[in-house]
């Protein structure tokens, strides 16, 4: 554990900001992880106690939503559409490229160094330019296996670049 | 107001962001500087124009010229010679497919030429940061009449009249809506935007929030002026970012001009909306699901009756369309049920938006009557399948619905064909499939998306739909039994019979419906261990003609799984324990020597 998971300010200015208000639990959650880049199950707890709520309820809608990961996300998630036009499109290749080209590991979804997280996501809406994917916000249209290797190489550079 | 001699319209879609249209624009800001045009010419960035694949697209009025894939070293010659001196930059236009000839006009493009755009009026046409643009498109006059003018029954009267059905799935009557959620007990009611487009494959409802946001506030007031609210929520979901910032910024702006908040044009009616985003499920679509998310709670649905229209909200009534619904709503109000009432069929009024999609040439979103053909859509607005391939089937509503195959193309599509061949209209994503897609993965895709996707709240959906995924993953990897068939028929019956919600109702009809009409396909798979399409890979085997090769080595480069081998110069050959059949190979052999099977 981090000194800044136990620091609870961020978190209180948070919940302040939303009155504590039981309907804004998911704003909550949703701002706390953008925070965190994923809920720690310690702020989980405190969440549940600072708006007098059961750490029950709390953890029931933060593994309900698909978006609330309890485990740390790389710095850049990539997430692959598999739509229905990306999947007819061919959005496994580019999976597969991925996969090929980051390190995941057997069973896993983030790099080791924290780096990148492959999401695979039902639709991002671009169905005109499948197959899609998005890194952070940034959407990639028609892509290819070949394009899959020049954008991760470009972050990779850069990361390393700035390391 | 300024006034300007020509208007460039620079859509900004997420489609076309992702294609570069910021860096088209800013080049085009530079060049216009460069001529000293600023004065004369207007730059606009617009929602979405509709045809996604073809940009960054850009629209030049008063003509109407419409440029495609414009990149921004063309922003300099757009500007010279048509903003200068007024010649069409040729190079630029959309090139009609069958004829080959270019088309200068939008309005010729074939894929908008068939079009009736009321829903997406607006969208491609301003500016969506600009309230003032919306205002100058009659934009809350529609508000302003209903409450001028207008009793609270007087607006519903004319949304029942108009015989509007929702167009985000089941196509319940609109107007039978606003009239229970009026006439529930009670003080307090609310009005609820569905804008949780869970549906792959469709994508209206993001670009009408992106492109024309103030259509939906506005139609959220009048709702809420007919049925007694003050309140609205839009529960939009967490993959459209850009969507919730512009409709952020629309009710920020209709805030500041009195079109929300108290006493509404100096009315007596107060009306504000909060935006509530999802975080990812696809249940939260299921009203009572969207329901308890709005609330805070696990997005489960709950057993109707009770429906929200008498309970909702916290047990309070609640009003629930989808955006697309409300985006027509101020123009049934300004324009009158009667007019309304001349576009479509008979039980199926007015138009709908598909979200084109899939193995077809120009995709993208449509506005068509309701009742326009399938062949209409795939040949004359979609402009027919790539590559001289076969139609075989489109896919419409989504993981809800069901396919259509080609010996019905020319069905009507309204909300009654579609139910009587086993689809549904759905949210309106439109598939395109070819002779290359096998319909078993189809299948299979889509209920693996409804079981990933199934909250577990009841038996029939969590396990049903997870037993009939087994047995369609079994038949793809060429393990299929006989009597596989008629289990997946028995199991997807007692689901739709016995499931708690919409979701798990409507799971298996993606399989159903292909059994229905391609069970050939189940048959060769199960019985033959062969994939007709060529799709599913256990059953595929790669090979490479050794009269062919002629030993270049660029599948050996491209092989995932190194199952290639030989000499330079010779025949090279697979080892088909290694191979994976991914099929770079197949993509990449420049001499046509791999042949698949």
């Amino acid at each position: 554990m981090t000194k800044e998971t136990r620091s609870f300010e961020r978190v209180n200015k948070i919940i302040q900001k939303y009155e504590g208000k039981r309907s804004s639990l998911i704003a909550i959650l949703q701002e706390v992880q953008e925070e965190y880049r994923y809920l720690p199950e310690e702020i989980l707890t405190y969440i549940a106690t600072a708006m007098d709520i059961s750490p029950a309820t709390v953890y029931g809608v933060a593994t309900f939503y698909a978006q609330f990961s309890l485990a740390p996300k790389g710095k850049y998630v990539i997430r692959v559409c598999d739509g229905t036009a990306c999947h007819v499109r061919g959005s496994a290749g580019i999976r597969e490229a991925i996969e090929k080209k980051l390190d995941f590991g057997k069973g896993k979804n983030t790099t080791d160094d924290l780096l990148f997280t492959l999401e695979m996501v039902s639709c991002l809406g671009a169905c005109g330019l499948a197959p899609v994917m998005m890194v952070g916000d940034q959407v990639y249209g028609q892509m290819t296996p070949e394009k899959v290797d020049e954008i991760l190489d470009e972050i990779i550079k850069k990361e390393g670049a700035s390391a | 107001m300024e006034r300007y001699r020509a208007h460039v319209l620079v859509c900004a879609g997420a489609g076309c962001i992702s294609s570069g249209c910021f860096e088209v624009e800013k080049a085009l800001k530079q060049s216009l500087v460069r001529h000293k045009l600023t004065e004369e010419i207007k730059v606009v960035e617009t929602g979405c124009v509709g045809t996604c694949d073809l940009g960054p697209l850009m629209v030049i009025y008063p003509e109407g010229v419409f440029y495609q894939k414009v990149k921004p070293e063309d922003a300099e010659e757009i500007v010279a010679e048509h903003l200068l001196e007024g010649r069409v930059v040729k190079r630029l236009l959309f090139r009609d497919l069958k004829s080959g000839q270019e088309v200068e006009k939008i309005a010729d493009v074939p894929f908008y030429s068939k079009q009736l755009r009321i829903a997406l009026r607006n969208c491609g046409q301003i500016d969506p940061g600009s309230v003032e643009e919306y205002v100058a498109k009659d934009g809350y006059k529609a508000l302003g009449k209903v409450l001028g003018q207008m009793a609270p029954q007087e607006v519903r009267a004319q949304i029942k009249a108009s015989g509007i059905r929702g167009r985000g799935g089941a196509g319940f009557p609109t107007g039978s809506k606003w009239q229970f959620t009026a006439q529930a007990a009670g003080d307090k009611k609310y009005v609820v935007c569905n804008a949780d487009e869970g549906d792959p494959g469709a994508f209206m409802d993001r670009s009408i929030l992106e492109g024309d946001p103030h259509s939906v506030i506005e139609a959220m007031a009048i709702a809420g002026y007919a049925v007694g609210a003050q309140k609205g929520f839009v529960y939009v979901r967490a993959e459209y970012p850009l969507a919730v910032q512009r409709l952020g910024n629309a009710i920020e702006q209709a805030r500041q001009r009195g079109f929300l908040g108290r006493k509404i044009l100096d009315s007596a009616f107060s009306f504000d909306i909060e935006i509530r985003v999802g975080a990812g499920a696809f249940v939260c679509g299921e009203e009572t699901a969207l329901i308890a998310s709005i609330e805070g709670k696990r997005g489960e649905p709950r057993p109707k009756p009770p429906f929200p229209a008498s309970n909702g909200l916290w047990d309070c009534p609640t009003l629930i369309n989808n955006v697309e619904t409300y985006a027509n709503i101020p123009a049934i109000i300004l324009k009158g049920p009667e007019w309304f009432q001349q576009f479509g069929t008979e039980k199926s009024k007015g138009t709908k938006v598909f979200a084109i999609a899939g193995k077809v040439n120009n995709t993208g979103l449509a506005e068509v009557p309701m009742g326009t053909t399938l062949r209409e859509l795939v040949y004359d607005v979609g402009g027919g399948i790539p590559g001289g391939k076969k139609f075989k089937a489109a896919q419409t509503g989504g993981p809800s619905g069901g396919c259509i195959p080609a010996q019905f193309i020319d069905t009507p599509l309204d909300y009654e064909s579609l139910r009587k061949l086993g689809a549904i209209m759905g949210s309106g994503g439109l598939i395109i499939m070819d002779e290359d897609t096998c319909m078993v993965d189809v299948a299979r895709f889509f209920l693996e998306f409804t079981q990933e996707e199934s909250c577990g709240k009841c038996t029939p959906c969590r396990v049903g739909t997870r037993r009939m995924l087994e047995i369609l993953t079994r038949i793809t990897r060429g393990e299929g039994e006989d009597g596989d068939i008629e289990k997946l028929e028995a199991l997807g019956k007692l689901i739709i019979s016995t499931a708690l919600c919409g979701l798990g109702q409507s799971a298996p009809n993606p399989v159903l419906s292909t059994i229905r009409y391609f069970r050939d396909e189940y048959e060769a798979h199960i019985y033959e261990k062969r994939c007709p399409a060529g799709v599913c890979q256990s059953l595929l085997r790669f090979e490479i003609d050794p009269a062919l090769c002629q030993g270049c080595g660029l599948c050996v480069r491209v092989c995932s799984s190194k199952a290639i081998s030989g000499q330079r110069r010779e025949a090279h050959a697979i080892d088909q324990e290694l191979c994976v059949k991914c099929g770079n190979c197949l993509s990449k052999c420049p001499f046509g020597a791999i042949r698949k099977y």
